[in-house]
């Protein structure tokens, strides 16, 4: 029997009972609609975080203090070490151990809000030389100057302040020279940074930049950096920079093993392959946990195609009388289940794709990040080849039941 | 060579412990292009012996070849292409395709024949001509009578020309007008080449056929030519 009437003979038997054909591939809709709704959401946010990463530059080295997270939950490690200090950044500076750095600037994170006159914003508030920042990121003041070494020298209270900052604070009003109060400390605004939003991993507008030792100092009372950025000279710098950062910390520092090293070195390179790597297993594992939905859902395509292999045993009876072999009518149920489960799947994908459509527009429009939809053609097309593969693995029972009955009981079978 | 041989033939149904005998040890032969009758009350093994004549069924003992070559020689696929090429079967219960056009259901064993795809409509049509359906091909099993359902049955029998019709109580399922016009049917059948076997209880069904095989009790009990 040729394969396109296979086909039909399914289709047409499939068509008779349209209702029950539609809630057998129920499952495996839902199944595959949800895996091609999770890879295409993994996809789309781990573009989101490696565009980010990318938008550190490729010459950007980030030191750590502590010890190397091994996995996105253990922070601890970093949150309150405090091996980086004043020392480590003037020995980094030094051609003799760090050749190839270009720039060197410690970073200290700042919890806190900000607030002038009567308003009160909370900022992501950075003690972080301005003039870097403008040297990295290419990000100038709109109005007003960037502070640098001198200011940093002299532990300023002088603040640059991100767009957005402004306009919370001061509304229409001209900030420059005006103080806001950071932790019961006055600073002088003297720079307002140009509107970019999204710049590596902070929001440029949603900023507010101080000099890291004013803000050791005075605000938080410690001696030790969160981050210390260096700036290679190139890309092609960058590998070697990096050991003769490791190698000029541990010297500072005294560690002989590495393994002991208590300060990490991450690159952008680093980053994109540790935060693919992280994305990877989380769709992976999700992606077997909406599999066992497929399992579920090809033991419903069994169970019905063994409802209807009894139902139709006359119809058998009658094929094998008039000439059908035993493989034609295995043939003939294989391909009803494929067909089930592979047009379940079809659907699922088409359905996986409207809603990961749409869930990227939610939270591209809702987040104010730009979430790009990423078609999944690979789940897309390992979906549909998997669901038929469900068809031909849960209905293989039932066509053999169906092939082995024999044609005078099933004629008889009333 | 007779087209059917039959020697010593029996059948019993059941497993080891119930057994049922239901034919023992029949003999007899059919030459090509004869109209047999093979009559019984019911009970007497008459359709196991034409399940057993068109390889829908196997004998337990005895000897039974189809032209001249043993049935245990015939394998499961070489049966089935058997039933499709030289046998065409009627139901009692007409066993038509639901929801399926006249047409669909007369084409029905040639998707399981060798026939090339372009000759289907040609052969179903001339087939639902001959019964004299042509006027209801596109209809389907459930806008039919009876009678008419039993003929396109015929209709489906007959559409890959096999050298053999059986029909199994062919007038069992309808009134004595359709099934006299059903019989008249597998009489011409006959005048035009076939072999024709049928079954029936029914005496005036049974003497359309130039012999009859009396069947009871699974043995045979009179072998005669009809007087037509």
């Amino acid at each position: 029997m040729k394969i396109f009437h296979l086909f039909r003979t399914s289709l047409i038997a499939l068509g008779l009972n349209k209702a029950r054909s539609a809630l057998t591939i129920l499952g495996i809709v839902i199944g595959i609609t949800a895996i091609i709704l999770i890879v295409s959401l993994g996809q789309g946010a781990q573009n989101l975080v490696l565009g980010e990463i990318e938008g550190l530059g490729s010459e950007l080295i980030v030191i750590r203090p502590g010890q190397e997270p091994s996995g996105p939950t253990d922070i601890g490690g970093t949150l309150f070490a405090d091996s980086l200090k004043e020392r480590d950044v003037e020995a980094l500076k030094k051609k003799a151990n760090v050749p190839y750095a270009a720039d060197v600037a410690p970073v200290i994170i700042v919890p806190g809000s900000v607030s002038y006159l009567g308003e009160t914003y909370r900022p992501q508030i950075f003690g972080w030389s301005a003039e870097f920042m403008s040297r990295v990121f290419n990000i100038y003041p709109e109005e007003g100057v960037m502070f640098g070494e001198s200011e940093t020298r002299q532990r300023s209270s002088v603040a640059v302040i991100g767009s957005k900052v402004r306009d919370e604070l001061f509304g229409l009003e001209d900030p420059l020279g005006k103080n806001i109060k950071i932790r019961g400390r006055s600073f002088r605004v003297v720079g307002v940074l140009s509107s970019q939003g999204q710049v590596a991993f902070f929001n440029v507008d949603e900023i507010v930049l101080i000099p890291p030792s004013t803000a050791q100092t005075y605000l938080l009372g410690i001696d030790y950096y969160n981050e210390v950025l260096v700036l290679a000279e190139s890309p092609e710098l960058v590998e070697r920079t990096v050991r003769d950062i490791e190698l000029t910390l541990r010297e500072s520092h005294k560690i002989t093993d590495p393994k002991k090293d208590d300060f990490f070195v991450v690159t952008q390179e680093g980053l994109v392959n540790q935060i693919g790597t992280i994305l990877g297993v989380l769709t992976a594992f999700l992606s077997s946990v909406v599999a066992i939905s497929l399992v579920v859902g090809g033991i419903g395509v069994m169970n019905i195609m063994l409802v209807s292999v009894t139902e139709r045993t006359r119809e058998i009876g009658l094929r094998k009388a008039i000439g059908a072999t035993n493989r034609d009518i295995l043939g003939q149920f294989l391909i009803e289940a494929v067909f089930l489960t592979g047009a379940g799947g079809a659907i699922g994908v088409f359905f996986g794709i409207v809603l990961s459509f749409v869930a990227s527009l939610a939270l591209s429009r809702g987040l104010g990040v730009a979430w790009a939809f990423s078609f999944p053609w690979s789940a897309a097309i390992i979906g549909v080849a998997v669901s038929g593969l469900v068809g031909l693995v849960f209905g293989i029972y039932p066509a053999r039941q169906a092939s082995r009955k024999n044609p005078i009981e099933a004629l008889r079978y009333e | 060579m007779a087209l059917f041989e039959v020697e010593n033939l029996a059948k019993v149904y059941g497993d080891g412990k119930v057994q049922t005998p239901v034919l023992h040890g029949v003999s007899f032969g059919i030459e090509q292009g004869e109209f047999v009758s093979i009559m019984g009350p019911s009970g007497s093994g008459k359709s196991t012996l034409l399940h057993i004549l068109g390889f829908l069924d196997k004998a337990t003992s005895g000897v039974y070849r189809f032209e001249g070559k043993r049935a245990e020689e015939y394998g499961e696929e070489e049966a089935a292409h058997m039933r499709n090429e030289k046998m065409g079967f009627v139901f009692q219960t007409f066993n038509l395709l639901a929801r399926t056009s006249v047409l669909e259901n007369v084409k029905l064993p040639l998707l399981y024949s060798n026939v090339p795809e372009r000759l289907w409509d040609s052969m179903a049509k001339k087939a639902i001509e001959d019964v004299g359906l042509s006027h209801r091909s596109e209809y389907e099993p459930s806008q039919l009578s009876g009678g008419e359902r039993q003929r396109v049955a015929i209709a489906r029998a007959l559409v890959n020309s096999p050298s053999v019709i059986f029909a199994d109580e062919p007038t069992g399922n309808l009134d004595s007008k359709s099934g006299s016009q059903v019989m008249e049917i597998v009489a011409q059948l006959n005048t035009k080449g076939h072999t024709v076997i049928v079954i029936t209880h029914e005496a005036e069904t049974a003497e359309r056929a130039d012999r009859i095989l009396h069947l009871r009790d699974g043995r045979i009990e009179k072998d005669e030519k009809a007087a037509r």
